[in-house]
């Protein structure tokens, strides 16, 4: 090999051309996966294409904002069922976000205590159900809250009998209305309608299905959560605390007043990243439920891929995919515009 | 500390053990009853008293079931994606930690934008476009697209922007090439953010179910995920048959819960790392 050094020019020059054929495969790849797909979609999502042969073959037509017009503005089934999915999908959101964020936090508190004995044990507890697969999960899941399982099992040693948790459509919402005595029956609520549901419906809560999906993501992304907490926990500088703690602070007090402003970002980051993973519930319906028992677990996410892949609706497959997008990117705005902060945890 | 206090610091450590009882005994009652028969455990799920133990759901999955075909196709599909993922990720984050190129900060915000968009979201188009590639129901369409991911490329970038330039440079002066330099002297010093992405990639496609879902249909090519997931919604078996299904959701958690155990350290670190970046 000739040890000449070329010019300089020419070193920037390869040098040049290396970063993109560096960088070049893992562009194609999320490319051609990701960007091409996200555009094929939003034009099939304003066609009328059948699924059969390419969807910009000729004789597939644009037919504007058709499929959305008929999905948010119908009074048809397709309404009906975006309007199921949405409403449960949306229980199962303001139910998830603050409960995760709360129990990841206090285990976070809890597992990072100066005094604390054996943390490393209680941390690999907290998390090792982050780690297993959504399938499994939901198999134990389905097996934990069957009619004659585990879990009524316990709650029938303290004289609770529990429900037919995956068969029971009730939500729980109603139930409790139910033990005041306020039933649909004669109920204001239930002449107004939006996009196919009443309003009696929209406050159904989650059913007693759904909560139990409810109770199984609290489950697996707790420990997750907990890890970014204890990260920031460690962060948060001693000397403040001992600070506070020179000024006769209790302990409460340099929680309340020390800590817990500091923890704001990531509390901010949690909840974030919560909205965004709580919008997209397939997993556990595809496995376990498949939007049933009445469709109560229908979520926008499982409704999109049956219109397409069940029914062989692709146009409004993906026009349900688009608005559950849209969904995501504004709830993920008004959060960054309602703290204030466009830069987090940097 | 008073008496009070002294007493009132253990409350926090029974609530914990509270709650690690809480989170370990699922995974307990699993195995317990993996190894009952079905008619027990529809009878008495949490008796641990007079029972009875077999090994039939075990039997049944490896003998009389395509058990032993999903596992293979995961382990294919997890093995090429994490070798492949390593490569291509590091690739493209040392030239974009290290390389001045033109065009450099426009990939940057490229791949920015694509962690933004949702998984299930593109559930329907990742069809479409596996279809239009002719690569549906087959091992390239069940690897190809799990080959790169933009969070593991911002790992891996991040962690090159850690090492001192003066090591390439050296390197340069020696006459290496680009790709020497990147394959012999910065990746081999990158081994925990290697490992990192190792780790994440095999947890990530070996847990994978949906796009498995979108790109194949043929039983030949039935991954673990997507088998258990289909013995689950009961369309394989008759009756509930809960000792198979926690059977097969226990030993699909084998693999990555070794891996867990092993990494265990480096994993609830990478936590940490997402939050410092």
């Amino acid at each position: 090999m000739i040890a000449s050094r070329p010019p300089r020019g020419s070193i920037h020059g390869n040098r040049a051309v290396a970063g993109w054929l560096f960088v070049t495969p893992a562009i194609v790849i999320i490319g051609l996966f990701v960007l091409v797909p996200v555009v094929m979609a939003a034009w099939v999502s304003m066609s009328d294409w059948s699924g059969i042969g390419p969807p910009f073959a000729e004789g597939v037509n644009f037919v504007g904002a058709d499929n959305y017009a008929e999905l948010l503005g119908g009074t048809g089934l397709a309404t009906r069922d975006l309007g199921t999915a949405l409403r449960n999908n949306l229980f199962y959101v303001l139910l998830v976000v603050p409960i995760q964020t709360a129990v990841s936090l206090g285990l976070a508190i809890l597992v990072n205590r100066k005094v604390m004995r054996a943390r490393g044990f209680f941390r690999t507890a907290f998390y090792f159900p982050s780690v297993t697969s959504s399938v499994a999960i939901v198999v134990l899941w389905l097996f934990l809250f069957s009619a004659t399982g585990p879990v009524n099992k316990v709650l029938s040693w303290v004289w609770i009998e529990g429900p037919n948790w995956f068969q029971d459509p009730r939500g729980i919402f109603h139930i409790a209305f139910g033990a005041f005595g306020v039933t649909g029956q004669d109920n204001p609520l239930s002449g107004a309608m939006f996009l196919g549901i009443s309003g009696w419906d929209w406050v159904s809560g989650p059913s007693v299905a759904m909560s139990a999906f409810i109770l199984m993501a609290v489950f697996t992304t707790s420990g997750t959560f907990m890890l970014l907490f204890i990260a920031a926990l460690q962060q948060i500088n001693a000397e403040v605390e001992e600070a506070a703690m020179t000024d006769g602070a209790n302990g409460w007090q340099r929680f309340r007043y020390v800590t817990l402003p500091m923890l704001k970002p990531i509390v901010f980051t949690v909840v974030t990243l919560g909205l965004i993973g709580t919008w997209q519930v397939f997993d556990q319906i595809y496995v376990g439920t498949q939007g049933g028992p009445a469709k109560t677990t229908l979520t926008p996410a499982y409704l999109s891929f049956n219109s397409a892949f069940n029914n062989q609706d692709w146009p409004r497959g993906a026009a349900i995919a688009f608005i559950l997008f849209a969904i995501i990117v504004v709830l993920t705005a008004l959060q960054r515009l309602w703290i204030g902060r466009t830069e987090v945890g940097r | 500390m008073s008496r009070r206090e002294g007493v009132l610091a253990w409350v926090p450590f029974v609530v914990l053990i509270a709650l690690a009882i809480i989170y370990i005994a699922p995974f307990v009652v699993q195995i317990v009853n993996s190894f009952r028969p079905d008619a027990d455990v529809a009878r008495e799920p949490l008796s641990l008293g007079i029972m009875s133990w077999t090994a039939a759901a075990y039997e049944r999955l490896f003998t009389r079931s395509d058990f032993p075909l999903w596992t293979m196709n995961s382990f294919i599909v997890t093995l090429c994606v994490t070798v492949g993922r390593v490569f291509f990720v590091s690739l493209a984050g040392y030239s974009l930690a290290r390389i001045p190129f033109r065009g450099r900060g426009f990939v940057y915000a490229l791949l920015i934008a694509v962690m933004a968009v949702p998984g299930v979201v593109l559930l329907i188009p990742k069809f479409l476009v596996i279809n239009q590639l002719g690569i549906y129901d087959s091992y390239a369409g069940m690897i190809i697209p799990l080959l790169a991911d933009a969070a593991g490329v911002f790992i891996m970038k991040n962690f090159f922007e850690s090492i001192p330039v003066a090591v390439e440079e050296q390197a340069r002066i020696d006459g290496a090439g680009v790709f020497r330099t990147f394959w012999s002297i910065v990746l081999p010093m990158s081994l925990p953010a290697v490992m990192t992405i190792v780790i994440l990639s095999f947890q990530g496609s070996w847990n994978e179910l949906n796009h498995f879902i979108v790109s194949t249909q043929s039983t030949d090519l039935t991954t673990l995920t997507k088998g258990v997931a289909q013995l689950a919604s009961g369309q394989l078996s008759q009756g509930s048959q809960f000792p198979i299904k926690l059977a097969a959701a226990l030993l699909m958690t084998i693999p990555v819960a070794v891996v867990f155990f092993i990494f265990q350290k480096r994993i609830m670190n990478v936590g940490a790392g997402a939050v410092k970046e």
